[in-house]
């Protein structure tokens, strides 16, 4: 990978800011993040994601920093795609921050959707000025010039200039307010297998994450937080961790947990593992009492269970299903759980920071977005954005985890306290106890089998606390959380119900919140398809027949289903033992279904094979859609057989892998995936197959064994 | 402080440590080579596998008084060279097998080490073998086929001489 990593040093080495195209494209679209929007993208005319040098050199930004969902490559390949550059000829670094770049958040399953139309303009404004400046040469039209692989040539007379012999005459050129974009037919790497330009560093271990940055005279920090995650620090006793050779300072260091700020203890020392074994000799006396509501997780739950028996904060109605419920007597109703689950990625969060003697600062770290580490430090430190410096590193995956940046304030503040760069690195117990977690939640599910075994009417009441909510206070008391809302909208479900109704009953909790890989959409993606299966075995249907006739004016989803129907029909016929469930989800712009097949083992349930389609529209590479695919069983499978999160007495129970589990190769069933290939507009990637998963194998299990379970964790050695 | 002889990748380096210091963070913070990951510190995850004579071992949980100083180490950075990938490198390209990345040099470490002492693993051979690494990211299918293309690549090569 490029030995330069970020814009800044780019143009200082490459001397290009004064001799080079650097070109963006107006009115960045902003939106489709799924953290607090700061306007600060708007409407800015120029962004400079091209920079071509008069030696020839392409270099790309890419602005979506990677968490292992492709972006390093999916973003600079957009560009490409109208540039007429190949991938394999150009730099790619990532952006630092600055407005100009737009929204640079990964997350919400956004990165190719919300670049898309923008960044294809972006790289055909610069080839449409390229075309000029050669055309002004040969003195012809540009129609008689056209451009490939990185050169400009002259259709009649076969003549060429490279880009880099170009550059400096179209850097001179106004920029082309509406260029032309190619057409689909006419793509060259958009929706075309490329083997990913990062692969090769990361099996060489010289691919450089946020915990192996290097800063001269760096020290290393862990820091230790109270167990209640919101616990105020009383007092500590450093002697015994003092004495460890090699700690420099034992120190408070300001913490945030959503909604709130307490204080946390750093031991600092000149390697990392002297401030481990230090950190553990800490004595340290924390206060609880001023915690207001439930640090209890089975609290929580019972609060949820009370809420689910009051109605919600209608979100959607569709007639008046109470009634129609009160009235009928063809109905059911279940109650089904999900709990809390750690974002557990490999990579613990841990930031590196330098607030340097001048009052500028530089930041290491695998964030996922650069945009907000660069407003959130400038606030942190009370100075101007244009004092720091954000290089965004490759992340050991996140899945949401590293967009909550908590550490990155850590390194930054203990920098400043003890003027040296400090790298903080959260031990695994602290990663996994601190959270913020995938919250917990419940579904109120209640159906109405009408005339004609018609699945007739359905009714979710979805109960929990709000991420919006606990974070930014955002939720009032008379409205349903809009996140959840849209979720589980009619139109975003399309389940042709004549009767629909949609509540939100919001139950508050200490335990800390975060969004987590897809979601809301891991949560009541659970509820909605097993009770659509209840409704359908109510009603003496095949579960997907009931499902096509529900989406019988959605073609879109009816192509997915049919898909799923056929390759379900074209495997060998199911052995005795065998079963099979589906359901499907659509997130972030995305229809995913998917079909788990159980069998029981010695008295265990084992999952033998997974079938996914994912229609996410027009896409960059399918092979990393197919990737992203695969982690979504195996992250969704682990969402649905493994322990979640639990509090007690004001602390989580689990502290590392040995006590939250997670899937490991050997529990790996044959997977089988399918992208639906159509000229939709670029639907998410990185989280919509996820939340078919657990209903597919509880749908599954009820196949095989008539046990209906609705409560997550599933327990694959004790079903029926 | 004590000091420490050790062969990493076939280089000799003194450090002076703490005897108590995991051969992890030996070979990240002193010896330098950062693709050893950490990810548990309780030999839960493989992400700092590497080979203490050839034998996979979990550096997070090894302290260096362990050592007897004459054990050749090896890391994801001296598995292949940068001319002449390992196989089992090869194999992880050919199937696109990283997506974040971090856990791969663990999982690599462990599938080099499955190899060459079962040269043709069977599926239970690479479910044994492989399941003391976590990837969370999900790369278990690719990681399976990468060792079986990798199994069978060497051992064309092994006929060829």
């Amino acid at each position: 990978m490029s030995v330069v990593n970020n814009r800044r040093d780019f143009l200082k080495i490459s001397g290009l800011a004064s001799a080079g195209l650097i070109l963006g494209i107006p009115g960045l679209n902003a939106a489709q993040t799924i953290v607090k929007l700061d306007g600060v993208a708007a409407a800015l005319e120029l962004n400079p994601f091209v920079m071509i040098s008069p030696s020839g050199q392409i270099t790309l930004v890419n602005s979506r920093p990677d968490m292992g969902q492709g972006s390093y490559q999916a973003v600079p390949s957009i560009i490409a795609e109208e540039l007429e550059v190949s991938l394999d000829k150009i730099n790619i670094i990532p952006s630092d921050g600055n407005a100009q770049f737009g929204s640079q958040q990964s997350g919400g399953s956004s990165t190719v959707r919300g670049l898309w139309e923008n960044l294809r303009k972006a790289g055909a404004t610069a080839k449409e000025m390229l075309i000029q400046a050669a055309a002004n040469k040969w003195k012809v039209s540009p129609a008689d010039c056209y451009a490939e692989d990185g050169k400009v040539y002259n259709k009649n007379t076969r003549a060429s200039f490279t880009y880099g012999e170009l550059v400096t005459d179209a850097s001179k050129l106004a920029v082309p307010t509406d260029p032309k974009l190619k057409e689909v037919s006419e793509f060259k790497i958009l929706g075309k297998y490329a083997k990913r330009l990062d692969v090769p560093a990361k099996v060489t271990g010289e691919a450089v994450f946020g915990i192996d940055i290097v800063v001269p005279n760096m020290l290393y920090a862990v820091t230790i937080h109270a167990p209640s995650v919101q616990g105020k620090l009383v007092s500590f006793n450093d002697v015994k961790a003092k004495a460890v050779k090699g700690v420099k300072h034992v120190l408070t260091t300001d913490h945030s947990y959503p909604g709130g700020k307490t204080k946390a203890v750093a031991v600092v020392a000149d390697n990392y593992w002297a401030a481990l074994k230090a950190s553990k000799l800490l004595e340290i006396v924390w206060d609880n009492s001023q915690i207001t509501g439930s640090i209890n997780s089975d609290q929580y739950f019972a609060d949820m269970e009370a809420a689910s028996k009051k109605p919600g904060v209608r979100a959607e109605e569709t007639g008046d299903f109470d009634a129609m419920f009160a009235a009928s007597e063809n109905t059911l109703e279940g109650l089904y759980e999900t709990p809390f689950l750690s974002h557990a990625a490999i990579e613990p969060v841990n930031a590196t920071a330098h607030v340097k003697t001048d009052g500028s600062v530089e930041v290491w770290a695998p964030i996922q977005g650069p945009d907000g580490a660069l407003e959130e430090t400038a606030a942190q430190l009370g100075i101007d954005k244009s004092k720091v410096k954000i290089n965004p590193t490759l992340l050991g995956g996140s899945f949401g985890r590293k967009a909550f940046m908590n550490f990155m304030a850590e390194a930054i503040d203990l920098s400043k306290q003890v003027q040296a760069p400090v790298k903080v690195i959260w031990p695994r117990e602290e990663d996994m106890t601190q959270g913020p977690f995938r919250p917990a939640m419940m579904s109120k599910m209640r159906g109405i089998i009408g005339r004609g075994n018609s699945l007739a009417a359905f009714s979710h009441q979805a109960i929990g606390e709000s991420i919006q909510g606990q974070h930014w206070n955002g939720i009032q008391a008379f409205r349903a959380d809009d996140w959840i809302a849209g979720e589980l909208s009619m139109e975003n479900h399309k389940y042709g119900f004549g009767v629909h109704h949609l509540s939100y009953s919001r139950v508050k909790t200490a335990i800390p919140i975060l969004w987590w890989r897809s979601v809301y959409a891991s949560n009541f993606a659970w509820g909605q398809e097993c009770f659509i299966d209840e409704m359908a075995h109510k009603a003496g249907k095949d579960p997907l027949k009931a499902r096509k006739e529900l989406l019988r004016n959605s073609p879109r989803d009816l192509n997915v289903l049919d898909k799923l129907e056929s390759m379900l029909a074209s495997y060998p016929t199911l052995p005795a033992g065998h079963a099979r469930g589906i359901a499907m989800f659509r997130s972030f712009s995305s229809m995913s279904a998917s079909a788990v097949e159980v069998a029981k083992v010695d008295g265990e349930i084992k999952i033998v094979k997974v079938t996914s389609i994912i229609d996410c529209g027009l896409f960059v590479n399918p092979d990393m859609v197919k990737a992203q695919t695969e982690g979504n069983i195996v992250m969704g499978l682990t969402a649905a057989i493994k322990g979640g999160i639990t509090f007690n007495d004001g602390k989580c129970d689990q502290t590392n892998f040995n006590t939250y589990e997670v899937m490991r190769l050997q529990e790996m069933p044959i997977v089988d995936i399918h992208i639906m290939e159509n000229q939709e507009k670029p639907g998410g990637v990185g989280e919509p197959g996820l939340p078919p998963i657990a209903p597919a194998l509880g749908n599954a299990i009820f196949n095989l064994t008539g046990v209906r379970l609705r409560r997550l964790p599933i327990d694959l050695t004790d079903v029926g | 402080m004590p000091k420490y002889n050790l062969t990493v990748n076939k280089k000799k380096y003194q450090i002076e440590a703490e005897a108590d210091m995991p051969l992890l963070w030996a070979i990240r913070d002193l010896v330098g080579l950062k693709g050893t990951k950490y990810g548990c510190g309780m030999a839960m995850c493989g992400a700092c596998t590497i080979h203490i004579d050839g034998n996979a071992t979990r550096s997070c949980s090894m302290p260096l008084s362990a050592l007897k100083g004459k054990e050749k180490i090896t890391t994801i950075e001296g598995v292949g060279s940068p001319a002449t990938l390992h196989a089992v490198q090869e194999a992880w390209i050919a199937e696109q097998v990283p997506q974040c990345g971090y856990c791969q040099s663990g999982q690599i470490m462990s599938a080099v080490a499955l190899l060459a002492e079962t040269p043709n693993p069977t599926d239970e051979d690479i479910d044994a073998y492989m399941s003391g690494n976590i990837c969370r990211c999900g790369t278990y299918d690719r990681i399976r086929k990468a060792i079986k293309s990798a199994a069978s690549s060497q051992t064309k090569v092994g006929m060829n001489k």
